[in-house]
């Protein structure tokens, strides 16, 4: 059987310039016309020669870190930007998901979104047509079809974004971290739907943080590191030791927008018992002479496996950011935590600069266990889901 | 089953074949935007009526009562008008094809399609607006009792809101793709429009000049030859044959440019957006 996708020898490599300043100026073009012959100096390899093949009916996971090149080895996959070098045989129709509900707009119902949607997506009028009633029941909106989609609430829109997409039908499906927002049933709802396509005999491609996801609905995964292909192969053997291998998290700076990266976040002790404190440290540092906007900062506390546990909201300490030179900081303390004993990988949520944005696996908490509360040998933690309820519990 | 490829540099091609499997997304888009444009206000459409109608006023106050302006032997605001309504499918087509990929770069960076669909459509939804304000055409023809040769109407007309199409869809795509790498269009093309208005015969006739030089200009220009056809429905002038034969070249001349260039640029869209 012939490979339903060849990636041959991807490369992309990026100018750094480019990357970081969203467009250019004329001006800058004509004060500086010589500019350019140093290009070489400052390029950056998003993705090394990644090779791989899919074969028909596979459903292939895709992982790695922040930057690992992920989201970009999709982009050339979905044919937005195309490879510096190499090339990608595709004997299938492709269909991209990188964002739910591209080409919704506010002012137009959600019927007519559903059309536009649908037909940006590359479905066919008569496609839509065909499964508009299926589309409508999925999504459980049938009640606001001719209301503006800017009154549906953010679940709302969610829902009917991928209720449309669901009924998609193409040989090739590409999911970018789609289930990362949304409710618990409705995550579940849609990785049913996607395990129904792929079951199919559809090819699916899939990009998540959540692990569990991953082992659900993926047979093999493919990791990046760096940009390069780090391994390739079946899911259950690679996962765990994946998970070990990223237990360090170290970074220098982390680039959140333009001008503006996170200097460090750091938590204090670096293992916690569990239900004692956790304090915590954010630095972001900015240009002296672009003060950020922040609306959004909130910590998000995953479990190994990438399913959200908790999430820090910091939105109302925001004001008491303390400045310092180029420095924003936040100094605090989470009271109680208490979580099952394990390791959590800490993300983080922002939008700042009216860039909303979330980033994973920035540091990690090690939660050692409370003994002092019970004579009875505690089960083992992969059967405690997360909290952790035995001081709570009061017989009366 | 098909099989392509996806490489750096593919081959030039205009992606017809393409194009045409995605035809649908034209009607979608422009539908989008028509709806969307004139969905939060009260009058709605009425607006794609109304714009022309009160700058035929204004104009035929400034140019015919106080400037006394030569109107080719019609009355000024039929004059005006038939200037007009080709200068809108221009001014508007162009403004809104040169924002669009701008515009819409939250798509661009997301999904794949031919990328032309997107200034394509925003013309289109330029010739929506037109289609409406033909309705007041039609009424200050009748309320002035101008004479209307049907068979110039029917060949004319058309004939030169093609001419206009195929020029605006050439600066257009050719300024969208600028745009995107270069915001500074963003801020020229208003002030190049406004330039533009006095520069085409749509206030004045073309035959007000006598220098050479700008004769042959106007002779050139696709957009001061569509007027001048569409005008000469009523005039009763003959119509200057060899000019419409100069300017449909340049037409397509300026199509060609702007589609080479963008699609020579545009599988970069998505990085500089």
């Amino acid at each position: 059987m012939k490979p339903i996708l060849e990636v041959q020898n991807i490369t992309k490599q990026f100018k750094i310039g480019a990357t970081q300043e969203s467009y250019l100026s004329l001006r800058d073009v004509l004060s500086n016309p010589f500019k350019k012959k140093t290009k070489e100096d400052n390029t950056f390899l998003a993705l090394n020669d990644i090779s791989f093949d899919v074969y028909p009916g596979e459903s292939i996971g895709i992982i790695g870190k922040n930057g690992a090149g992920k989201s970009t080895l999709l982009k050339i996959l979905s044919k937005i930007t195309p490879p510096s070098s190499g090339q990608i045989i595709s004997r299938g129709r492709i269909a991209s998901l990188l964002e739910v509900g591209t080409g919704f707009h506010p002012e137009l119902s959600g019927r007519e979104n559903i059309y536009m949607n649908g037909s940006i997506l590359g479905m066919r009028k008569f496609e839509i047509n065909k499964h508009f009633d299926e589309i409508v029941e999925f999504s459980g909106v049938e009640k606001f079809l001719d209301t503006p989609l800017k009154r549906y609430s953010s679940g709302m829109q969610l829902r009917l974004a991928f209720a449309v997409a669901a009924f998609l039908e193409p040989e090739i499906l590409i999911i970018d971290e789609v289930l990362a927002v949304g409710d618990a049933e409705f995550q579940k709802k849609c990785l049913g739907k996607m395990n129904e396509v792929s079951k199919s005999g559809r090819t699916v491609l899939f990009v998540s943080h959540d692990m569990n996801a991953i082992e659900q609905l993926c047979r093999k995964v493919i990791i990046l590191q760096k940009g390069v292909l780090y391994k390739k192969g079946e899911t259950h053997e690679l996962i765990s030791n994946y998970l070990n291998e990223n237990k360090t998290y170290s970074f220098d700076t982390l680039k959140l927008a333009d001008k503006l990266s996170l200097t460090n976040i750091s938590f204090h002790p670096e293992e916690i018992i569990s239900g004692t404190n956790l304090n915590f440290k954010i630095s972001i540092e900015y240009e002296q002479t672009n003060i950020p906007v922040i609306r959004d900062l909130c910590l998000l506390i995953y479990s190994l496996k990438g399913v959200r546990v908790a999430v820090a909201d910091l939105r109302e300490f925001i004001k008491n950011l303390k400045k310092e030179d180029n420095t924003l900081s936040l100094e605090g303390t989470i009271e109680n935590i208490n979580l099952v004993e394990g390791e959590y990988s800490i993300g983080l949520h922002y939008n700042i600069n009216e860039i909303r944005k979330d980033v994973y696996d920035i540091n990690q908490i090690r939660v050692k266990p409370d003994l002092t509360f019970t004579s009875i040998n505690p089960y083992s933690p992969n059967y405690r889901g997360f909290l952790e309820l035995g001081k709570k519990i009061k017989i009366t | 089953m098909t099989e392509y490829l996806i490489q750096s540099q593919n081959k030039f091609s205009l992606g017809l074949k393409e194009l045409w499997s995605y035809r649908e997304l034209f009607y979608f888009f422009t539908w989008r935007d028509v709806k969307v444009k004139y969905k939060q206000a009260a009058l709605g459409i009425l607006w794609a009526i109304l714009q022309p109608l009160i700058m035929m006023i204004v104009f035929t106050i400034i140019f015919s009562k106080a400037l006394n302006v030569n109107s080719d032997g019609i009355p000024y605001p039929v004059f005006a008008l038939s200037g007009l309504l080709i200068w809108n499918i221009f001014s508007n087509g162009l403004l809104n094809s040169a924002n669009s990929m701008v515009a819409n770069a939250n798509i661009i960076k997301k999904i794949y399609f031919p990328r032309l669909i997107i200034p394509m459509s925003a013309i289109l939804t330029a010739l929506v607006d037109f289609l409406f304000s033909l309705i007041i055409y039609f009424v200050v023809l009748i309320y002035y009792h101008q004479d209307v040769n049907f068979i110039k109407l029917v060949v004319y007309l058309p004939l030169s809101i093609i001419i206009t199409i195929i020029t605006t869809f050439g600066i257009g795509s050719f300024l969208a793709a600028l745009n995107v790498k270069y915001r500074d269009f963003q801020y020229m093309i208003p002030f190049m429009i406004q330039f533009l208005l006095f520069a085409n015969p749509v206030l004045y006739s073309a035959k007000s000049f006598s220098n050479p030089w700008i004769t042959a200009i106007m002779k050139a220009n696709p957009i001061a030859s569509a007027i001048q056809l569409c005008r000469s429905i009523f005039t009763g002038q003959g119509v200057d044959w060899s000019a419409i034969g100069i300017s449909s070249i340049v037409a397509i001349l300026l199509l060609i440019m702007g589609v080479y260039t963008f699609r020579k640029t545009e599988s970069y869209f998505a990085d500089l957006a």
